[in-house]
């Protein structure tokens, strides 16, 4: 199972522009990489991941192979209302991933 | 064997044989030219400008397997103004594409970060759609020492 390491803020003003920090731990196999016998490595990345706050999508990303290992994604949203913003990573093999996180707004 | 189904044996065989020949001596490798049009494929014909958009990368990248990124964009983000997305291209890794982030007005500031490979030394373009629907972009020319994707496997 994937591990995640998620930095929200665990609290913020109304209205202040947080930074989020996502990192996960994948493979990210290109696809094109061969073995020492000629075979090609299939490919096995992550295509998508998506933030929602509270149930509404603010961020996503669509990936390809040319993201590294462990793909690391910073963005930011702003800080509306305190609840939770969930993460969620899928790709290739059917891989899914999620995670969420606090944040209480004053 | 009659003459004619072997004519039809021989042609298809050779047919074979030219197909993969064609197949292994193309490089795994995209070009300028594929790039761009990958960049149509994506925002479509309208008018790119450059300018608003800011793709920061290390110019000299001892290591191409994770080199940071960060593409910034001149921008309010308001309801009325903001950035719907932002895409990455590459000229010479195998695919032109590297990622592409929709973002909105929540985000409240267009500012991303990721990491990525690199294949070669070569330029990296990064196109921002605004709420307006205008195409802005950005380009970083980077010199790769290690580049990525060359390690043996498994």
């Amino acid at each position: 199972m994937a591990s995640a390491l998620i930095n929200v803020p665990a609290r913020a003003r109304r209205g202040e522009i947080i930074e989020i920090k996502t990192l996960i731990s994948h493979v990210m196999e290109t696809g094109f990489r061969r073995t020492q016998v000629g075979a090609v490595i299939p490919r096995n990345i992550i295509r998508r991941f998506v933030c929602s706050y509270n149930g509404t999508e603010v961020f996503s990303a669509d990936l390809h192979p040319a993201i590294s290992a462990n793909p690391f994604i910073v963005f930011s949203t702003i800080a509306t209302e305190s609840g939770t913003l969930a993460f969620e990573w899928t790709g290739d093999n059917g891989f899914s991933a999620k995670e969420t996180a606090a944040i209480t707004v004053e | 064997m009659e003459r004619r189904a072997f004519l039809k044996i021989a042609g298809g065989v050779a047919a074979g044989v030219g197909l993969t020949s064609i197949v292994t001596v193309k490089p795994a490798r995209a070009t300028p030219a594929e790039m761009q049009e990958a960049i149509r494929a994506v925002v479509g014909s309208a008018r790119i400008t450059p300018g608003k958009v800011k793709l920061d990368l290390p110019p000299l990248i001892e290591n191409g397997n994770a080199v940071p990124l960060t593409v910034t964009v001149d921008s309010p983000m308001t309801e009325a103004e903001h950035v719907r997305a932002v895409h990455v291209f590459t000229e010479k890794n195998p695919q032109p594409y590297v990622v592409s982030f929709h973002l909105g007005p929540r985000a409240g500031r267009a500012r991303v970060s990721t990491r990525m490979r690199l294949a070669d030394s070569q330029n990296v373009v990064a196109v921002c759609q605004l709420s307006d629907g205008s195409l802005w972009s950005d380009s970083a020319a980077v010199v790769v020492t290690l580049a990525a994707c060359l390690e043996d496997g498994i």
